[in-house]
């Protein structure tokens, strides 16, 4: 092989001694060796047109980026929808998140809840019927409401935060769960504080104030049509 | 060669939503907004308004109304002799031009040729705007005849895509896709047409190009950042500038020449950056990476202090990242705020336009930093470390003393144009680049073949400067018909094939990495290049063939994911 050149070979070189973690930050300095991930949900306001979702879990998969749960729904203001994600990642990881879904044009804001947002979960079960009487029992226990009572099959649905919903599957594991149909969480920002920075609702809406947490739980399709509501320049990133 | 001046106008210019201004934007577009009659007729039409002056492509079924009405128009339309040709040559005339350039090609495999070269333009953010025939509505989803999922394909590889709703609304939505190509981080975007839309009668002409509100970029770095980034930069010992891409996409070079020389700061780049600043000057460390400069790598590896501007830390850039100037404090600026802490993390983040935050560092930094040994030790590195290769005699034709031999003929201006290999390597390493938006190369995504179409896009872009391409005798072979293109157009280019019968850099790795087996890299026979020239290339091009020594290697490496503090300067040391 020829096209070598001079000088002194890696082992004769100096070589610091400071090391990065493999998330780019200096391991002396502020980042840890191996960092740890957490839960994060972030909402995003969209234009509701077609593609916006296949862009959306598109972005996810191609970054790999760690997503429990994706829900969609209407919003106030026609021809917008929100995105509800829940993700695992790590808080550079989480920060990526964010931009990435920001970057997309059809996004109009994104903006990670607090902790004492509100959020909750919507799960359907159907379970053995035959004991019906300590189905409808446990089904009171979680607060919910049975939708349909076969001769074979029980049917409850079950809302909350993830940790009740958790329980309340693992409550009727004893009467045999058939079916299983969970729609992931979705969540508001408590009080006045807007869901993704500088969001207002449409001037249509009779309220502002906290929605009860039932409203948090539609999952159907917005209806498919764009809007030229005045929208503001939002920089989604820069929390 | 137009200006592409980055985006300084007051948010009181912007194109407003509010009604006060509709009734104005009625009468602006009574005044300008050109008669159209199709659908077609409005895509060509704001293609106009927005000032695209080329376009790039190929003819094909469902794209055939577009085609008809560039029939009346004054735009210039190259005929490429393939779809991936169009997209590079697209690039190509972006990157040298700063405006977005345009290519057209119709659905289903018009629409996949594409991709490769939106791709490359979407890896390098190079403005692009790409449009597609598509079949009419009512069968899309059907499997028509060439019908594919152009926006599902591409969504991944654009900035944004768009499938035409209307014949109304058609227009509008090209002149949103120009200016978001051009705004902000630049990158392709791309139109679905389904031939209905253009078949179809309207009389809305397109308005004024303008993009979403929402997605209006940050153009001045916020001013805590700025004087936390000064502060860093005076107390530094060991500065260095990494200069990225946006650098050279956002005007910056001037700026980038003030502030380093001002400061006697050193100056690295990364490959797209390469010709913002002169590879002859003082303060040049020149390209970092994988076959960066050892000087360059020398220089990143040890600074305390790196001020990056326009970047996206690539890996081929920073090698393994735990490795990557491991003691710096690093100071981003980035007009994509997504960029920053992606795979470095930034100590200081300047999310802002390249030209604007230079001079905002340079109105901030109080003084130059006391980096005196520091500067000395760059130069001795440029010594230690200097890019001679060795001429024996006895050795057959080197590679580097062509690139030196045509970078020596040809004026300052000229521009480079390169495939992907071993020779694209040499092309950065041994031509001496002065002046941004003469290198013109595919870094991201690596694509085989992108040198020649890019050579024709170059060439339309800029008529009055030299263009000479180098590529490789595998690279070449990819796209060799584009020749055809060039006479056509009559266009002089010059095509060097820097030939080695190999495909040169996978050869290299599998002596250094698989024991020397050649699989599949051996070209047992290559055509005769003078003979394809004298087929394909009459008046316009030429192409010269080089056979170089077949088994010349690029050095200085780093090997995937390594230290690029450890480059090798020979295969032993691999």
């Amino acid at each position: 092989m020829t096209g070598g050149l001079p000088g002194p070979a890696p082992e004769d070189r100096p070589q610091p001694d400071g090391r990065r973690n493999p998330q780019g930050e200096r391991i002396d300095a502020r980042g840890k060796a191996d960092p740890e991930t957490r839960t994060a949900v972030v909402s995003a306001l969209v234009e509701h047109e077609p593609g916006v979702l296949a862009k959306v879990s598109g972005l996810f998969s191609r970054r790999q980026f760690n997503i429990e749960s994706l829900t969609v729904g209407p919003t106030t203001v026609d021809g917008h929808a929100r995105i509800t994600l829940v993700v695992e990642e790590t808080d550079a990881g989480i920060e990526q998140v964010k931009k990435q879904v920001g970057k997309l044009v059809p996004v109009i804001a994104v903006g990670e809840l607090a902790d004492d947002a509100v959020r909750a979960e919507l799960v359907l079960l159907k379970v053995r019927g035959d004991e019906p009487d300590k189905v409808h029992a446990i089904t009171r226990m979680y607060e919910g409401q049975t939708l349909d009572a076969g001769p074979r099959t029980i049917t409850v649905q079950i809302t909350g935060d993830q940790q009740k919903i958790d329980d309340a599957v693992d409550a009727f594991r004893q009467f045999g769960i058939v079916e299983i149909a969970r729609t992931g969480q979705t969540a508001l920002a408590r009080g006045d504080t807007p869901t993704t920075p500088g969001e207002s609702p449409a001037a249509s809406a009779e309220s502002t104030a906290e929605r009860p947490e039932s409203e948090a739980n539609r999952t159907e399709s917005a209806t498919n049509r764009t809007t030229t509501e005045a929208t503001r320049p939002q920089p989604t990133d820069n929390d | 060669m137009s200006e592409h001046a980055p985006p300084e106008f007051g948010e009181s210019e912007r194109p407003g939503p509010d009604a006060g201004s509709e009734a104005e934007a009625q009468v602006e577009s009574d005044a300008e907004t050109p008669a159209v009659e199709t659908g077609a007729g409005a895509v060509v039409a704001a293609l106009e308004r927005a000032g695209a002056e080329t376009l790039f492509g190929v003819q094909g079924g469902a794209i055939m109304p577009v085609y008809d009405a560039l029939y009346d128009s004054d735009l210039r339309h190259v005929t490429m002799a393939h779809e991936q040709g169009a997209a590079h040559a697209a690039d190509a005339f972006g990157i040298v031009s700063g405006t977005p350039g345009v290519c057209l090609a119709t659905s289903g495999p018009g629409a996949t040729n594409l991709a490769t070269g939106i791709a490359d333009a979407d890896m390098d953010s190079d403005p692009m705007v790409a449009l597609t025939g598509q079949v009419p509505t009512e069968f899309v989803g059907n499997d028509a005849f060439q019908e594919t999922d152009t926006t599902g394909l591409t969504a991944p590889i654009t900035k944004t895509n768009y499938f035409a709703q209307s014949p109304d609304s058609v227009g509008d939505t090209v002149g949103e896709a120009f200016a978001l190509a051009r705004e902000g981080r630049p990158g392709p975007t791309l139109v679905d047409l389904p031939k209905d839309v253009t078949q179809a009668e309207t009389t809305a002409g397109p308005g004024e190009p303008a993009t979403p509100e929402t997605h209006a970029p940050q153009i001045d770095a916020d001013e805590e950042a700025v004087a936390d980034a000064a502060r860093t930069l005076e107390r530094a010992e060991k500065p260095l500038i990494l200069a990225g891409g946006g650098v050279v996409k956002g005007e910056a070079s001037g700026e980038l020449r003030t502030f380093a020389r001002e400061y006697g700061v050193p100056v690295a780049t990364s490959m797209p950056a390469v010709g913002c600043f002169p590879e002859d000057d003082d303060l040049a460390m020149e390209m970092i990476g994988m076959h960066g400069t050892g000087y360059a790598n020398m220089a990143v590896t040890h600074c305390d202090v790196l001020l990056a501007v326009g970047t996206r830390f690539d890996d081929r850039l920073t090698g393994g990242v735990e490795t990557f100037a491991p003691e710096a404090e690093v100071v981003h600026a980035d007009i994509d705020p997504a960029e920053i802490s992606k795979n470095v993390h930034a100590d200081v983040a300047l999310v802002g336009d390249a030209a604007t935050v230079l001079d905002q560092l340079d109105a901030e930094v109080a003084h130059e930093p006391d980096c005196q040994e520091w500067r000395e030790q760059c130069r001795q590195w440029k010594d230690e470390y200097a890019m001679d290769y060795r001429t024996p005699d006895d050795e057959p034709l080197k590679p580097q003393f062509v690139v030196e031999a045509f970078d020596e003929a040809t004026d300052d201006d000229a521009i480079v144009t390169t495939g992907v290999g071993q020779h694209q390597m040499w092309a950065v390493q041994y031509w001496t680049f002065r002046e941004p938006r003469t290198w013109v190369s595919s870094h991201g995504l690596g694509t085989m073949g992108y040198g020649l179409p890019a050579a024709i896009g170059a060439k339309v872009a800029a008529p009055d400067r030299e263009v000479v391409t180098f590529e490789g005798d595998g690279s070449f072979l990819m796209t060799i018909q584009e020749l055809a293109v060039a006479v056509r157009e009559n266009l002089d280019i010059t095509v060097a094939v820097l030939n080695n019968e190999y495909v040169g850099m996978v050869r290299q790795w599998q002596d250094a990495f698989y024991d020397g087996r050649h699989s599949a890299s051996e070209y047992s026979w290559c055509p005769e290049f003078e003979t394809v020239a004298a087929a394909l290339a009459h008046d316009g091009p030429s192409v010269v063939d080089f056979r170089i020594d077949p088994q010349a290697n690029v050095y200085p490496m780093v090997p995937s994911g390594g230290a690029n503090g450890e480059f090798a300067l020979s295969e032993d040391q691999l």
